[in-house]
């Protein structure tokens, strides 16, 4: 039976596949754009909404990704996409590894600070050694190549070609964290979020489960970010910084923790409102922060509560029967 | 390096260790006490560095300057407490993140509004502007002994209170048990505010006093709040003794570790860490219970 949701998702899908057929290329850029921080912000919500492990520090591994294509990247001539791109989901799973065999032995409000000063370590990695050029970071002079044995399917230099594949991307990541949700071990990962220790005593080996999952977020993380780097072709340490890890978070709780589709609309809205900000004043960051806090204060459960609110005030007790 | 260089170096080291302590003990109190992490903590010692600015260049004195801002960050702290951290109370960490990383952003946009984005230098007071000389060649500035000074007094004091008070006694009870501590009739919101607005005023007054030394500067906030975050995992939540040590360790670490190993200089307060995440996750001092 087709439900109220599959069809939202379906129509969603249909104006994501066809809006490079309307849109100019600034807003196929946009949304492109968008597409990858739903990327991210998805990766994320597998740590913060499923395994209950709120990481400030998740810019670490998207900026890693991003930064393994701009050191891969030949000087004359294109990179290629099939090896950068599981190279960079590489770097940023294997830094996410050996952070996490660190960070996931503690818990809580030490996570948040451990995962926040292990970020700033990468950051000030990139910052401040010639390792990554330092503060100036790379610019790519070629777009990737996807090409194989010859065959290219698609030119990453061009931003429709760049839409679709973004897109794609997204789509697959979408399903692969729902199955692995639906999978023996991402159940268990609900169940360490709900409860540890109860888990724990089931003989479920806690500190291998979280590591898995940091491992994974960050391999993703590490997606999203290479796609960015392909993009703008250029990659700098902001791309690490502690701003990056923040807004990811609030992409979250924008669209409502533990929920894949709020992870997307998260990325959409946060977009949005930056954007909408931007337009109105140089100093947008003050309307972003007081967004933050009043967003805090009178909607703890995100856009998602609202529209929940909403469609219970206009469905009323249609629930019921 | 010889033994007077040695002795510089070890006197920065302390130096700034303390500097660190004035910011981590808020920190570590109000985590401890009010269940709060705040991530805009490290902007309070902003908003001290540039009051210090401000204040020092209207009235022409420092130690006004001081004087002033210690009552306006108080001021600052509990206008805070009751708007908005008192919302948190009874949420999870992850909001309390977000709403403390909205406050950093009003905080550095408001900054750049009202004293712009350079870069400032606040003068050594006249009578703290010598050196004591060690050699021919090398001497110390007497400021920076006076800060370790003051924050020395300031943490014996800060001590004094928490455990020898009667003020201490209900913060310490508060720590242990809300609902407990008002069923009981002490005044617990009241407590609460003091304990924030205590943490505000002790990280703008290290703002202040480190501003002739530092200069004053967009970011410093998050710098000194993310090597706090450091002090405090180390040192192990809520414990005072445990944020001294541990302030004092970076402040070591960091300063022979920008001399002995240049090239490793920002990562060397990070490896610390993780040496000790993996030896004490808790952290060195951790509370019992």
């Amino acid at each position: 039976m087709l439900n109220r949701k599959s069809i939202a998702v379906g129509a969603t899908l249909m104006l994501l596949a066809l809006f490079p057929l309307a849109g100019s290329g600034f807003y196929i850029e946009l949304v492109a754009k968008v597409m990858i921080l739903a990327i991210f912000a998805l990766s994320l919500d597998l740590l913060v909404g499923y395994t209950g492990l709120v990481s400030f520090g998740h810019a670490a591994y998207y900026g890693i990704g991003a930064y393994t294509l701009g050191l891969m990247a030949p000087k004359y001539e294109a990179a290629n996409f099939w090896l950068t791109l599981p190279a960079a989901m590489l770097a940023a799973g294997i830094a996410a590894f050996a952070v996490g065999v660190f960070v996931v032995r503690v818990k809580g409000v030490y996570f948040i600070m451990v995962t926040l000063a292990f970020a700033q370590m990468f950051y000030f990695l990139f910052h401040d050694t010639k390792f990554g050029r330092g503060s100036d970071g790379i610019s790519m002079n070629f777009k990737p190549i996807a090409s194989i044995g010859g065959f290219t399917p698609f030119d990453l230099s061009n931003a429709t070609h760049v839409y679709y594949c973004v897109l794609v991307l997204l789509v697959a990541v979408f399903l692969f964290l729902s199955m692995v949700l639906r999978s023996p071990f991402g159940r268990a990962l609900q169940g360490i979020k709900s409860n540890e220790h109860r888990m724990r005593s089931l003989g479920f080996p806690i500190y291998r489960y979280k590591l898995a999952s940091f491992t994974l977020a960050g391999a993703l993380a590490g997606l999203a970010g290479y796609l960015s780097a392909l993009q703008f072709g250029f990659v700098n340490p902001e791309l690490l910084s502690w701003h990056q890890s923040g807004n990811v978070l609030l992409m979250l709780i924008l669209g409502g923790v533990g929920s894949l589709y709020g992870a997307v609309v998260g990325a959409f809205a946060f977009v949005a409102l930056t954007e909408i900000f931007q337009a109105l004043t140089r100093h947008w960051q003050l309307l972003l922060g007081g967004a933050i806090i009043l967003l805090v204060i009178f909607l703890p459960g995100g856009l998602a509560s609202v529209a929940n609110r909403f469609r219970r005030t206009l469905i009323g007790d249609a629930d019921d029967a | 390096m010889d033994i007077y260089s040695f002795l510089i170096q070890l006197l920065n080291g302390v130096q700034y260790g303390l500097l660190l302590f004035l910011v981590a003990s808020g920190l570590t109190l109000i985590f401890g006490i009010m269940g709060i992490i705040n991530l805009a903590h490290g902007s309070f010692y902003m908003v001290g560095a540039y009051m210090a600015f401000t204040l020092s260049s209207l009235t022409g004195n420092l130690f006004v300057a001081i004087v002033v801002g210690v009552v306006l960050s108080v001021l600052l702290g509990i206008v805070l407490e009751w708007a908005l951290i008192s919302h948190l109370y009874k949420r999870d960490h992850l909001e309390q993140v977000l709403l403390t990383y909205g406050l950093i952003l009003v905080f550095e946009e408001l900054r750049s509004l009202i004293v712009g984005n350079d870069v400032h230098g606040v003068a050594v007071p006249a009578i703290l502007g010598g050196s004591i000389p060690l050699t021919a060649t090398l001497s110390y500035p007497v400021y920076r002994l006076f800060m370790s000074a003051v924050c020395l007094a300031l943490a014996g004091l800060l001590y004094l209170l928490i455990h020898r008070t009667r003020v201490g006694m209900m913060i310490r009870a508060g720590a242990s048990n809300r609902e407990m501590v008002s069923a009981l009739g002490l005044n617990i919101t009241l407590v609460y505010r003091l304990v924030f607005a205590l943490g505000v005023a002790l990280a703008a007054f290290a703002g202040m006093i480190a501003a002739p030394v530092s200069s004053v500067y967009p970011g410093m906030g998050t710098q000194v709040l993310i090597i706090c975050f450091v002090v405090v995992v180390i040192g192990g939540i809520g414990s005072i003794w445990g944020a001294l040590f541990a302030s004092l360790l970076i402040g070591l670490a960091d300063t022979f570790g920008k001399v002995l190993v240049p090239e490793a200089a920002g990562v060397t307060v990070y490896l610390l860490m993780a040496a000790i995440l993996l030896w004490r996750p808790e952290g060195l001092f951790r509370r019992a219970g």
